[in-house]
């Protein structure tokens, strides 16, 4: 068991940098996913963590020893790769005692570590198959299985259920949790699904253009983003941006979206707003499950507006509506049975607690 | 209903064309060799009478008696078997870990280096057998080793030509086997001949195979280096052996020419049927997902 600390870690190839600078702290037993869009640089920090990788600068630290220039066997990590790498011509028992066997651990233990782990992952019948012969999933439980049986300080995942069809994902999901809550190995995993980082980490840390953009855990993420990448990354649909301006009234502050839309800012938000009144590039930010429906009784700081509707989508247990502020498309989540109908007219809520004020210029969540 | 007609028509249609070309391509490569029979089991004097070419009237085994009880064919035979057998052992020697480098471990000039590989293969042999020449008589100019008519000197030279396209083939071939899983064994604690043994070449063996078969079918066929650097009989292999022992100026012994040739395509006849299977089945092999 071990922490993992990133310091000013670079990585570039050739002229062209991946990774520009991330300064990170795991924590033992810890569960940390790197997410971001393709090229963020998370696989390549994962990498360079593995030992796959050549640090460009900065260092890599592993229970407080630095690794920069440690072999990859050395490090005492496991990783488990998107398309699992088995090896193809040994059995699954072969596979996952392989490490085992190059470190020529006894016999004795060897079997015994690889049942136990088997039987944690539910392939004790498996272990004289050949890879071929199993099925995604349990290629993947293998791959797990070959990770788990030589008890490293870390876990490395990269992406490892991208190659499962939906349905398996979302199991393999739960699974890799439940095994998390059994082994408590500190782990790092690579996903560009922000699902994935939401339901699976302790802290997830939100990637872009080979930065770091916010660190955080699931929720504070979607409470509190700093940026309007993480804002715009993570949850889904993404949160809706609307060109705004911020005006005095009175000594509340109001955002206006159009001449017929304005909704007054909670006033415990008035003080960290109000340096910002001369911004000339606002946005508004309001996830979609913050617009709804009128009810019969609203909160405190949520306000009703009426906007003819474009698109509705009915998703059964909600419906999407889609509708257009100023140029810019706007996504609703509303109760199927509130009657939306597209290119008619509705009523609308907006949650104004929930709300969001992005400088557009500089990205920041103000 | 009309379309399903006349797809199982289209169907019908592709498959008989297939199998007119099929046809076609098989006489055109089975005749020779069935040729070749008919004539070795003829005497000289059923070759030479004027009768129907493709019937044996009166069949006999004197051409290959007289080839195996030779004193000269079958030593031509055992220098073609001792020299193919060990090019192809030296080539897999230098090639394997010469294309695992080359395509795995990224190193100062390894990609021009590998294209540099590919180039020497595109040199000709007829290029290069006056300057081997010219080499090994200078070789035995300074040093007195004499390298000419020297039939284990071929074992020297044929790599020069079965190496360097081995070695690319393996390229192409280990390029093709995910990157994952040299890295996996890099984690498990493999070293890199560790990784060479234990995972790569048991993986990459359809594509060892390919380069086993042609290496040996190159030196086993290779007609201009020993009719250039090797000239007693006792020094000659199976193609330069079977036209200088059995073409006796104007003379042709068809019959044993034809018997000694049959005899010589068998082994990689025998070498081909053996490890196609093999080579088919590794083809299947799922290495990750698929």
């Amino acid at each position: 068991m071990a922490q993992v600390t990133l310091r000013k870690l670079v990585k570039n190839y050739d002229e062209t940098p991946a990774v520009r600078g991330i300064d990170l702290d795991i924590g033992d037993k810890e569960f940390v996913v790197l997410v971001g869009p393709s090229g963020c640089g998370k696989s390549t920090t994962l990498r360079m963590i593995a030992g796959l990788e050549d640090i460009s600068s900065g260092e890599v630290l592993i229970g407080n020893e630095v690794v920069n220039d440690m072999p990859p066997k050395d490090r005492n990590i496991a990783m488990v790769f998107q398309n699992y790498a088995l090896y193809p011509h040994m059995t699954v028992y072969e596979n996952m005692s392989f490490g085992l066997r190059l470190k020529k651990v006894a016999k004795s233990e060897i079997r015994e570590r690889v049942e136990s782990a088997a039987r944690i992952l539910d392939i004790s019948e498996l272990l004289q198959r050949k890879p071929k012969q199993l099925s995604g999933g349990q290629r993947q439980r293998v791959a797990m299985g070959r990770a788990i049986v030589r008890d490293p300080k870390v876990f490395l995942f990269d992406e490892p259920l991208s190659n499962l069809d939906a349905k398996m994902r979302v199991q393999m999901r739960t699974e890799i949790k439940k095994v998390h809550q059994k082994v408590r190995t500190t782990t790092v995993y690579v996903t560009h699904d922000q699902v994935e980082a939401m339901t699976l980490a302790d802290r997830v840390v939100v990637m872009n253009a080979g930065r770091i953009e916010q660190v955080g855990t699931p929720n504070d993420l979607y409470h509190f983003p700093a940026t309007k990448f993480v804002a715009g990354f993570i949850g889904s649909p993404a949160m809706n941006f609307v060109p705004c301006t911020l005006e005095e009234d009175g000594d509340r502050l109001r955002v206006r979206l159009t001449e017929a839309i304005v909704f007054p800012v909670p006033g415990s938000r008035t003080e960290r707003y109000r340096p910002h009144l001369s911004a000339d590039r606002l946005l508004f930010g309001l996830r979609p499950e913050h617009i709804f429906e009128q009810r019969p009784h609203l909160e405190p700081e949520q306000y009703a507006f009426e906007v003819p509707l474009e698109v509705t989508e009915p998703m059964g247990m909600e419906t999407l509506v889609y509708f257009d502020v100023n140029g810019t498309e706007v996504c609703g989540r509303v109760n199927p049975l509130a009657g939306a109908v597209s290119t008619q007219r509705m009523k609308l809520v907006a949650d104004l607690r929930q709300m969001h004020l992005v400088d557009d210029a500089s990205g920041r969540v103000l | 209903m009309a379309a399903r007609h006349s797809m199982q028509e289209d169907r019908r249609r592709a498959l008989v064309w297939s199998y007119v070309f099929l046809v076609i391509f098989v006489i055109f490569f089975l005749t020779p060799p069935l040729y070749m029979i008919i004539t070795s089991l003829k005497s000289s004097a059923e070759i030479s009478a004027e009768r129907l070419p493709w019937w044996v009237f009166e069949p006999t085994l004197e051409n290959y008696q007289a080839l195996l009880g030779s004193d000269t064919y079958p030593i031509f035979f055992r220098n073609s078997a001792v020299v193919s057998l060990l090019v192809v052992a030296i080539t897999m020697l230098i090639s394997i870990p010469a294309a695992f480098s080359l395509s795995r471990m990224k190193f100062w000039g390894s990609a021009t280096l590998a294209t540099g590989v590919f180039l020497t293969y595109l040199i000709p042999d007829t290029l290069l057998f006056i300057p081997l020449f010219k080499i090994f008589s200078l070789v035995n100019e300074y040093t007195g080793i004499q390298l000419l008519n020297r039939w284990w000197v071929l074992i020297v030279v044929y790599p020069t030509l079965t190496v360097p396209f081995a070695t690319w083939i393996m390229i192409g071939y280990f390029a093709s086997i995910p990157k994952e899983l040299d890295e996996a064994a890099l984690i498990d604690g493999a070293g890199y001949l560790q990784i060479l043994v234990m995972v790569f070449v048991p993986v990459a063996l359809p594509g060892i195979i390919a380069a086993t078969i042609f290496a040996f079918t190159v030196s086993w066929a290779q007609f201009l280096y020993p009719l250039a650097l090797t000239t007693s009989i006792d020094q000659l292999v199976l193609p330069v052996g079977i036209i200088t022992t059995l073409i006796k100026g104007d003379v042709f012994t068809w019959g044993q020419i034809m018997a000694g040739t049959l005899l010589g395509a068998a082994p990689p006849l025998i070498i081909y049927a053996f490890l196609m299977d093999y080579y088919i089945a590794g083809l299947t092999a799922g290495a990750t997902k698929g």
